[in-house]
């Protein structure tokens, strides 16, 4: 996973910064030149990490140190503050217009991923019950038209197409087709351009103009480099951009240029696309990616149990509910996204009575790809769904499978594996007895 | 130029200099008219990354005395090239001996130190494609998504034909969807053989039949374009190793040259690129595309510091013509005159 060097980076530095007791100044600043080069090594633009670096420091060598907090502790908080609010704070979502239809534009470089995620976009839409259309406006690169029409057919969306033609006439054509077609999203894939290629800048513009889009996306490759900032200035300067889609997430690359687009055009990451396939598509979520930046380790937890009086009442709820059978699928994901942010299930079961000596606990296994799979499964669920797991016949079962991108193998485990967590969490909160059938639940989580 | 070297056997079919050349396909014809000569575009493409560059030195170094806020900034510009920590450190503690030693006190000498300094670093790492008599002279190109594996395929072809050597292309990237028929179009455009198999089928067996039958039809030069992958996914890489092996042994003897195409836009990334398409394929050099932007291209310094890759040739536009081997003193040129 991408950020995962960066992470082991930052752990690495906060735990030398743990067990100091008080830090000097000098400390801070021995600390925060780890954490600079362990930015610049993920790429994060220079003119960023610098900013970062002021920013951390202003505050870490000010006052406020909460009473429950070693200065330490202190200036990690700060650094994972900063850091989330540098990737954007909350989860920012797609801006589909109240009179359909909505017109996205989706810009970027040659090579980023725009066909790919015009597709990946397409296909979310379309499990969401839109009805999407898909327009094919590069006209440069060789096969980009027969490539938009392969992935059109296979993931059952219509492609608008007019061969060589201008794109803005393209483009208005398309709106028109859609209208007319009742196409309630249309999806705009333009050729790769640079961004300091005036001409084709200026056709950007004029597709801009002519269609008025809700939505124009810049599609960024994690990989890039510290260009990034010019590439994202310029395209947000000449197209207002409402949002930025990260590509290739699910290689190595630590996604710096993630950090450096956001600070330099304060516009959203809307989406991160995490394979090849069609739904490797997903939400970007800003606070996750910066807890990951961290690392899960236990410095952040601590600071949080210290800090954060609002999780523990959040645990008490959990703890009732599990009490009084109201346990539900809802839970069960808002769990395994704090899981998956933090870490915090084995506090929160720590609390619960009997829980607190299992030792699996501790060394909690957590598979990303398998939480993303359950997350997309209980995702494609109505509420009632969720709420309610017996109402999941056979047809619900193949139509979740069908919307979460998975098999319907993957949807019956995961309703088995709910209602066993639900019968063992019950078991343990009612007797001791439950415990040792404590392994089922965890295989969950491998 | 080394591509003469490589056909010197040959009788047919003068070869012409690049900048004056024509070739028979209309397309081909409209496309060298309208663009200007290699040497002006690599000048032009490399422009915007020398201004950018250039200016910030000269307003960072101009009557300045040198003292190691000095060296710190220009070691901040380096990694905002994208040189790379390691690296753009090792260069300027290299700036910082010189200049104790040399008894350098003006920032603008300094300058002419770190010019020289790039220069010997690239010079270092500086090669042209392998030179062979044996036939057909085969080009593996492989990469990540989208870094301009295909693209550079046909600037290739283009590049051969015009040396005089019957080209054939072979569709090795059977996964993405349409991409047989974006080198399908490259090879028509460019006027060269090409072969393929069906989307999804094995890109082993693409590249078993495409030796075969470039050496049925005494092709000159076979060239077998890749799916893009990223370096983690290790069964794509595996593969990737498969489709060497098979060309190798149908070969019987190694593959002339292994390429990685690198988009000159990544970061740091490109060093793990380099790294672990090497533990897969034995990579003979490096193609740095996309050179006509304004990223800076540091990563050439990296790639060659760290890794001892060479970086062969440099794709500066999206049409044919726009490829060029890499030259060390001339890319350091560009960049500082
Ligand atoms: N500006 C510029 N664009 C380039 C250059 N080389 C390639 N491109 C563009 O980059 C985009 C991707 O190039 P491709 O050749 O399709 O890349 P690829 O590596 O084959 O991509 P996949 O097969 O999808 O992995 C296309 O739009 C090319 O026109 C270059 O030197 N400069
Ligand atoms: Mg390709």
């Amino acid at each position: 996973m991408a950020f995962d060097n960066l992470a082991a980076r930052l752990q690495e530095t906060m735990r030398k910064l743990r067990g100091k007791g008080r830090l000097s100044e000098k400390d801070v600043d021995e600390s925060l030149r780890e954490v600079r080069l362990a930015l610049l090594e993920a790429d994060v633009n220079f003119k960023v990490v610098k900013d970062f670096i002021k920013r951390v420091k202003e505050r870490a060598v000010g006052e406020e140190v909460l009473s429950s907090l070693t200065p330490g502790q202190q200036v990690i908080k700060i650094v994972h503050e900063e850091l989330t609010a540098l990737m954007g704070g909350t989860q920012a979502k797609l801006q589909l217009s109240s009179k359909p239809p909505t017109v996205i534009m989706m810009v970027g470089l040659q090579g980023a991923g725009k066909t790919t995620t015009a597709a990946k976009l397409a296909r979310l839409l379309k499990s969401q019950g839109h009805r999407p259309l898909m327009v094919a406006a590069d006209i440069y690169r060789p096969a980009a038209i027969k490539q938009l029409m392969v992935l059109g057919e296979q993931i059952e969306v219509p492609v608008f197409s007019m061969g060589q033609q201008n794109p803005v006439d393209i483009a208005k054509a398309a709106v028109n087709h859609g209208i007319t077609h009742s196409n309630d999203v249309i999806i705009i894939d333009t050729a790769g351009r640079l961004h300091v290629d005036d001409a084709l800048m200026e056709e950007l513009v004029q597709i801009r103009e002519a269609v008025s889009p809700h939505e124009i996306l810049l599609v960024v490759d994690s990989m890039t480099g510290q260009d990034a900032v010019n590439v994202a200035e310029a395209f947000n300067a000449r197209l207002e951009l409402g949002g930025i889609v990260l590509t290739k997430l699910d290689g190595d690359a630590r996604g710096g240029a993630a950090l450096s687009v956001k600070a330099v055009t304060g516009k959203p990451i809307k989406f991160a696309g995490v394979s090849e396939k069609m739904d490797g598509l997903e939400p970007f979520y800003p606070d996750r990616m910066a807890s990951r930046i961290l690392g899960m380790g236990d410095v952040l937890s601590l600071i949080e149990k210290a800090t954060a009086a609002v999780d523990q009442e959040k645990a008490k709820q959990l703890a009732h509910k599990l009490k009084e059978d109201e346990f539900t699928l809802e839970d069960f994901l808002d769990q395994l996204q704090q899981l998956k942010k933090m870490g915090p299930l084995d506090q929160i079961l720590g609390m619960l009575p009997g829980m607190g000596a299992v030792k699996q606990l501790k060394n909690l296994d957590v598979d990303e790809n398998h939480l993303k799979r359950i997350e997309a499964i209980i995702n494609s669920m109505t509420v009632q769904e969720r709420r309610n797991p017996q109402i999941i016949g056979g047809s619900r079962r193949k139509r979740i499978a069908q919307g979460s991108g998975t098999r319907v193998q993957d949807v019956n485990r995961l309703l088995k594996q709910f209602e066993q967590t639900r019968m063992l969490m019950k078991q343990l909160t009612g007797s001791e007895k439950g415990r040792r059938r404590s392994k089922g639940m965890f295989s969950l989580f491998r | 130029m080394f591509w003469k070297n490589i056909f010197k056997k040959k009788d047919t079919a003068p070869t012409e200099s690049l900048e004056q050349s024509t070739v028979d396909e209309p397309q081909a014809k409209e496309e060298a008219e309208t663009s200007q000569s290699l040497f002006q575009r690599l000048k032009m493409g490399l422009s915007k990354t020398r201004k950018g560059f250039v200016d910030r030195m000269e307003q960072l170094v101009s009557g300045r005395k040198v003292d190691e806020e000095l060296f710190e900034e220009l070691e901040e510009l380096l990694i905002q090239a994208d040189c790379g920590v390691p690296t753009a450190m090792e260069l300027v503690d290299r700036l910082r001996e010189r200049a104790k030693g040399e008894r350098i006190t003006e920032g603008d000498e300094i300058k002419r130190l770190l010019r020289q300094e790039i220069t010997a670093m690239l010079e270092s790492h500086a090669q042209s494609l392998k030179e062979s008599t044996a036939s057909p002279y085969v080009i593996m190109v492989v990469g990540v998504n989208g870094a301009g594996k295909t693209t550079t395929i046909g600037k290739l072809a283009y590049r051969f034909k015009q040396e005089g050597a019957k080209v054939l292309l072979a569709a090795g990237d059977t996964f993405r969807a349409a991409a047989i028929d974006q080198l399908k179009a490259w090879a028509d455009r460019v006027g060269v053989a090409f072969i393929s198999h069906q989307e999804g089928a094995d890109p082993a067996a693409v590249a078993y039949d495409a030796v075969n039958a470039a050496r049925a039809r005494g092709s000159d030069v076979l060239i077998l374009d890749t799916a893009g992958r990223l370096q983690t996914k290790t069964n794509l890489m595996a593969e990737l190793g498969k489709v060497h092996r098979v060309v190798q042994r149908e070969l019987g003897r190694d593959v002339d040259e292994i390429l990685l195409v690198v988009d000159a836009t990544t970061g740091q990334n490109a060093l793990s690129q380099g790294r672990m398409f090497s533990e897969a394929v034995p990579i003979t050099g490096i193609v740095l595309t996309k050179l006509d932007g304004t990223a800076k291209g540091g990563i050439v310094l990296a790639l060659g510091n760290e890794l001892n890759l060479p970086v062969k040739l440099i794709g500066v536009g999206e049409k044919y013509t726009d490829l060029r081997d890499f030259n060390a003193a001339e890319f350091a040129k560009a960049l500082f005159d």
